[in-house]
């Protein structure tokens, strides 16, 4: 799977795109739903509330598991996917089109400490071997 | 454990060529899905799917003394079958009426019979039967069969699909009830399964096992993996052994008591036992009312004490979350609980269960 090479990633499977407002918008990647198989339900993050990058603040929970969604920087909640509580599987066909929720950067310094897609795919690899 | 150290089935190469996702399954290296776990799910409720079953371990029991051997080993009384071919659910208990393993017995004729038993389970039990055998019935011979491939085709088109690839077994499966099984063309057909709708399970050698996946996988039946399967058997109300029940807990706890035989003097082992434990907790079935998905060993709030889940799962035929999980007893059917997710406790019901036979929903959902 060709991972879009505009957008940054983390080392625990979120990705992030950038938009023209300064808030940026989050989803999990075609690794992390391809290991989580079929998703059943998506915990979206409050709208409004402010979390520190790392921190916990979304779930989303598959077949198979539930796994914790990360701030990916830090910053507040301003908007969340509605659509994915009545289809969390948009996520599994397209999971770059199907972002769960956007930040407002509080730090925005933090960005530079994200993967880009050559370093992702590399953490890829390092993990299935 | 390393994957080079798991054991695979003989039709390990056609779930490689079907793009199968693996898994560490009780040492065994097998499909979990292969793409998706619910289309898999759904293909066997409404049409029919396939399932690579042959890490379960088949063990033949012979001789004279086989049927009395059983009659002392099992919980339920293999003297119920009557009919040639017949089978029956039954746990295989220890002396302190714990559940060792649940299985499937066959009676092939009045001196054969044929276990089915769990793959996590399989050389406890033949160690235990062994030596069981050895105090009782030393004449009767057990054969692990572990050579042996087991394919289970489920769903409402299964059965018509497997004449389609096998148009010889018909005359000898056709008129096969449920929970019976005949012999044809070197295959053991059963008229069994694990998912609540109708269908088959095939034993046989290996390379007919391989021959027969192919022609039905060129018929279009859906190749299906254990996650599909244990969402099935979920929704179908039945017991998975090490999650719904061990050897810590008696079949009367885990919703199995409709298959212990106490109405006779017969004596088998767990019997004295069950006598005496007075159960204080039952399985029930929970729907969830609030958003969320169920797992195992979560905490069930009820107005009579605690519980816990012991299966749970999103049911793709509901769309809705369900557990099965050990609540005190009278707890009632319809009563508001609540069960604990990730630190919030969340609404649930108590429902009657299985949830879903023969593709259809045998619950209200409520309304919420």
């Amino acid at each position: 799977m060709q991972l879009p090479a505009d957008l940054k990633y983390t080392d625990t499977h979120e990705w992030l795109r950038q938009e023209a407002d300064g808030t940026v918008t989050v989803g999990i990647t075609w690794h992390a739903q391809d290991r989580l198989g079929d998703l059943v339900y998506v915990e979206n993050p409050p709208r409004g509330k402010a979390f520190r990058k790392g921190e916990e603040c979304g779930v989303v929970e598959s077949v198979k598991a539930a796994s914790d969604i990360y701030a990916p920087i830090s910053g507040e909640v301003v908007a969340v996917n509605e659509e994915l509580a009545s289809n969390p599987e948009k996520i599994n066909q397209e999971p770059y089109r199907a972002w769960i929720f956007k930040l407002r950067p509080s730090e925005p310094g933090e960005l530079q400490t994200l993967l880009d897609a050559v370093a992702y795919e590399k953490l890829i690899e390092a993990e299935s071997h | 454990m390393s994957t080079t150290d798991l054991k695979r089935t003989p039709l390990f190469e056609e779930h490689r060529r079907s793009n199968a996702h693996l898994v560490d399954f009780a040492g065994w290296e097998m499909p979990v899905h292969y793409g998706s776990q619910i289309d898999e799910h759904h293909h066997v409720r409404r049409d029919a799917g396939m399932f690579d079953v042959s890490h379960m371990l088949t063990i033949d029991v012979d001789g004279g003394a086989a049927r009395e051997f059983l009659r002392r080993v099992l919980a339920n009384d293999v003297a119920r079958l009557t009919v040639p071919g017949g089978a029956l659910y039954a746990c295989l208990l220890n002396e302190a009426g714990g559940v060792l393993d649940d299985l499937i017995v066959y009676n092939l004729s009045p001196e054969r019979f044929r276990l089915v038993v769990n793959a996590a389970t399989a050389e406890k039990d033949l160690a235990w039967l062994i030596a069981l055998r050895d105090r009782f019935a030393h004449t009767v011979e057990l054969r692990p069969r572990r050579e042996w491939a087991m394919i289970a085709i489920q769903g409402p088109a299964a059965r018509g699909r497997f004449w389609q690839a096998r148009e010889t077994a018909r005359a000898a499966t056709g008129g096969l009830n449920v929970f019976q099984a005949a012999e044809s063309a070197g295959m053991f057909v059963a008229r069994t399964g694990y998912t609540g709708e109708d269908g088959f399970e095939v034993i046989s050698p290996a390379d007919q096992a391989v021959a027969l996946w192919r022609d039905l996988l060129a018929l279009g039946i859906a190749p299906c993996g254990l996650g599909a399967r244990d969402t099935l058997r979920l929704e179908a109300g039945m017991n998975l052994y090490g999650q719904d029940m061990d050897e810590l807990v008696t079949p009367m706890e885990s919703g199995l008591a409709w298959t212990v035989d106490l109405s006779s003097e017969r004596d088998f082992v767990g019997r004295k036992a069950l006598l005496v434990r007075q159960p204080q907790k039952r399985l029930a079935g929970l729907l969830l009312v609030d958003k969320g998905v169920l797992r195992s060993h979560q905490l069930v709030r009820t107005g009579r004490g605690e519980g816990i889940t012991t299966s749970g799962g999103f049911s793709p035929t509901l769309g809705h979350s369900i557990a099965l999980a050990r609540v005190p007893l009278g707890v009632a059917i319809g009563e508001a609980v609540e069960v604990q997710i990730r630190g919030k406790w969340l609404a649930a019901k108590v429902v009657k269960y299985p949830f879903v036979r023969m593709g259809k929903s045998l619950i209200d959902i409520p309304l919420s």
